[in-house]
């Protein structure tokens, strides 16, 4: 059993719960070199989260200044039609190389992962601080097209236009580069502890599922970039060299620019996703007091997404003269890859039923999601049936489903996650009541943004347009209404997570009543992550758990015919 | 490997051998994003050749088969000497393990070397990739005369032209770029051969980038070994750096058929 020192300290609370006072791994070392050449996982993991976010701030902003122009159908004196076009490049850039991809791998797995295995570190933590310093070295290149001439292609670069306009594609696409290689050495280092730092008695098929939703994405990271990686040196080669691969006049083809970008950019969604339904397994079980319904279907599926992603690239390109059998074969693969994920949803509902519900705050996200990423996911089968891709290519419908899996899967997904981890993290409990409203507020203003746009797409509003047809400004105006909204949810949200690090009540070391490893250590936890290593049960045994008022956490249950754990 | 020099076990693994494991595990992880990496380019050479196959047949004797196969051989060799060092290392055979270093080392620059000549001449000739490309194709090109090792010609077997099917048209919008058949008569060079060279300078060069990376690599693990830092209990990066350059010739066992031996 897991050796948590529960004698009362002067506060009240079991010594070994909170150590906010003490020794932790925020305290172990002081000063700005011990966190800038940090091998510690949770520190690195921290600086990721600070820059995600910071990234997450920024693709808002840009999405903030679309909506209000798209409040007019015409001119506006806000930007106008180039920079229009830089701005939903930099907003989609921004968003998913920056933030989405690496975001919940980075952020909270770094964090997490080891403390999951009951081990001290990642396999490889100088690798790790070296993904870190990529992903920042990335980001500068990236952003520094910002001021050397702002990409206006699209976040998907495709050729002949990203060959010959002139704003500054190399430095955006050499940034994006340089972050696929962050990318690359996280997933492996992931699958490499996944592999080899497990502890005994903790087989595959007792690992906590956000381990196999990590491991899961960890492969799409380490099959999928270096691809992305040799389009984009072709692109900046294409660029600088004239290499004419890509340009028909010197016996190139633009389309082939296409299938190599979305060998990548298909498997890229499923590293959006994929940890994000980990996260979701976790949260489901904790939430429900209840053990996860269906373990191996859920950890088997992971695997089947990763596999049947690389499958199902050409539905990207349904209407770019691939011939009818390569149409069929890719909507069919698009309609299987469906089913791992419905498999998912279904054992999270049963996982439900007959639980006890508790609608603390990222209980709250898990519902978001759970009918966020339900329509998300649906309608991409709707993209993803030939006859109706041809409707509904490159309008708001599409722009609508990924916002739905995306931000609605996604980032619901992380904002759960993240309301779950952040006690342990630092050792405070934020309000409860400004954290539901916050949730609330994000799922109205979110679907107020996005489902307006399925309307506005199905009726054939096209997207990326600066200017639109009057008859959609209804639309847009409720949408930009909503994007408002989300905005506020968002701030409260912030506001309520940062007032808790100077205001939180400190956290017990299980304030949820989870079964997994991190639980059994205080919160935050020390530098060595584990005052003793603890032995791996079953990570979903949330009914060994109870709840003591005293501490306002939850303690391990005694064993039959002697009293609870003091 | 386990009871390992303490100095070498980082305070996160539990024994010497569960670190080797992972460093190996972690290593050929990163060659398989290799093969990817250059699996994109290996794609690109596949669709430019099977709608373009009279382009690689005819541009591919452009290239010095002779120089090509030196190069296989050399990288052969070099991988031989790395195999090699590992085992010194493993047996703790210090300056043995130093002088297989470096002789891999050179056998890369020696490969480096090679490729440097066969650059020079195609720039010499304006067999270049894309906009670049000047050559004048009325017969197929030589290898210029003036080389260190000399190899014969392979002759101009004007029947090995009858072999192809006519080049067909090319993608609608083509401009007429390039060299042009001299006779209306004559079957003539086929359009955009540039695309050969295209695909031949990003394969080589990437390539060649990862042999230079490789000698740097391999340098580091001299230092380190003139230092005495390997022996039996520990030689995990010697070990890790040898997986990386037999990828690394193995990746030219692939681009030499497929550049320099097309039929």
């Amino acid at each position: 059993m897991a050796n948590i020192d529960t004698t009362t300290d002067a506060g009240g609370r079991g010594a070994g719960q909170n150590a906010l006072g003490g020794d932790n791994y925020l305290t172990h070392g002081r000063g700005l070199k011990s966190w800038l050449f940090t091998l510690d996982h949770k520190r690195i993991g921290l600086m990721y989260l600070v820059v995600i976010l910071s990234s997450f701030l920024l693709g808002g902003i840009f999405a903030m200044l679309i909506r209000t122009k798209l409040l007019s159908p015409g001119n506006s004196a806000l930007m106008d039609a180039n920079t229009y076009n830089q701005m939903f490049t930099l907003h989609g850039a921004v968003m998913i190389f920056l933030f989405i991809i690496p975001g919940i791998p980075a952020a909270l797995g770094n964090f997490v992962l080891p403390l999951l295995l009951g081990a001290k570190d990642v396999a490889f933590p100088r690798i790790n601080l070296l993904s870190f310093y990529l992903w920042v070295t990335g980001a500068l290149i990236a952003l520094g097209s910002i001021v050397t001439g702002a990409v206006d292609t699209g976040w998907t670069f495709y050729t002949p236009y990203s060959t010959t306009t002139n704003t500054n594609v190399i430095a955006m696409v050499a940034g994006v580069f340089v972050l696929g290689f962050s990318s690359i050495f996280t997933g492996l280092n992931f699958v490499v502890s996944i592999h080899k730092l497990r502890p005994q008695g903790m087989t595959w098929f007792r690992m906590p599922l956000f381990l196999w939703g990590i491991y899961g994405t960890a492969i799409l990271q380490i099959m999928a970039t270096p691809v992305l990686g040799i389009t984009l040196l072709l692109l900046i080669a294409e660029r600088a060299l004239g290499i004419g691969i890509f340009d028909p006049a010197l016996g190139g083809d633009p389309i082939l620019f296409q299938h190599f970008f979305w060998f990548y950019s298909h498997p890229a969604v499923y590293i959006m996703i994929l940890p994000a339904m980990g996260i979701i397994s976790e949260l489901v079980s904790v939430f429900s007091r209840k053990h996860i319904f269906g373990y191996t279907f859920i950890a088997y599926s992971s695997i089947a997404i990763a596999v049947l992603s690389f499958l199902v690239w050409g539905h990207h390109m349904f209407v770019s003269g691939q011939s009818l059998l390569a149409g069929m074969i890719f909507s069919f693969l698009t309609f299987m890859v469906a089913i791992p994920s419905a498999v998912k949803v279904f054992n999270w509902l049963a996982t439900m039923y007959k639980g006890s519900i508790w609608l603390a705050t990222p209980m709250l996200y898990v519902l978001s999601f759970l009918f966020l990423f339900g329509i998300g996911g649906l309608t991409g089968l709707f993209l993803g049936a030939l006859a109706v891709n041809v409707h509904l290519h490159d309008t708001y419908f599409v722009v609508a489903h990924f916002h739905y899996v995306m931000f609605g899967g996604t980032v619901i997904a992380f904002l759960g996650g993240l309301h779950y981890w952040w006690p342990k993290m630092f050792g405070r409990m934020y309000n409860e009541l400004w954290g539901r409203v916050g949730a609330l507020l994000v799922f109205v203003g979110f679907n107020t943004t996005f489902f307006t746009q399925f309307v506005m797409g199905s009726q054939g509003a096209p997207r990326r347009s600066y200017h639109y047809v009057s008859q959609f400004q209804p639309y847009h105006v409720l949408s930009t209404i909503g994007a408002y909204t989300l905005a506020i949810g968002l701030v409260i949200v912030a506001v309520n997570l940062a007032h808790s690090l100077f205001r939180g009540r400190p956290a017990p070391a299980n304030p949820w009543g989870g079964a997994t490893l991190e639980w059994q250590t205080s919160s935050p936890p020390p530098h060595d992550n584990f005052p003793t290593t603890p032995v791996a049960g079953d990570p979903y045994d949330v009914e060994a758990w109870t709840y003591d008022g005293r501490i306002g956490g939850f303690v391990k249950k005694a064993p039959a015919g002697q009293p609870a754990a003091s | 490997m386990t009871g390992a020099h303490p100095e070498h076990l980082a305070h996160h693994f539990d024994t010497a051998e569960q670190q080797f494991e992972s460093g190996k595990l972690g290593m050929w992880i990163f060659l398989a994003t290799e093969i990817l990496l250059f699996g994109g380019l290996f794609c690109a050479y596949a669709v430019y050749r099977s709608i373009h196959p009279e382009i690689f047949v005819y541009a591919h004797r452009f290239l010095d088969k002779a120089l090509g196969a030196i190069n296989t051989a050399v990288l052969i060799c070099s991988s031989f000497t790395m195999a090699w060092a590992v085992r010194c290392a493993q047996l703790g055979r210090q300056r043995a393990l130093v002088r297989l270093l470096v002789a891999t080392i050179a056998l890369a620059a020696c490969f480096l070397g090679i490729k440097y000549i066969e650059y020079q001449h195609k720039w010499k000739e304006g067999l270049l990739w894309g906009k670049y490309f000047r050559a004048k194709l009325e017969q197929p090109a030589g290898p210029p005369t003036a080389r260190p090792t000399p190899a014969p010609t392979p002759a101009f077997n004007p029947d090995e032209r009858s072999l192809i099917p006519p080049a067909a048209e090319g993608p609608g919008g083509l401009a007429k770029r390039g060299p042009e058949p001299l006779l209306a008569s004559s079957p003539g060079p086929p359009k955009d051969v540039q695309v050969f060279f295209a695909v031949y300078f990003t394969m080589t060069g990437l390539h060649g980038i990862h042999v230079i990376a490789g000698m740097i690599v391999l340098a580091l693990m001299l230092v380190r070994a003139t230092k005495g830092e390997f022996g039996p209990t520990y030689f995990t990066p010697v070990d890790l750096a040898g997986l990386y350059w037999h990828l690394v010739d193995l990746i030219w066992i692939f681009l030499f058929p497929l550049l320099y031996l097309i039929r």
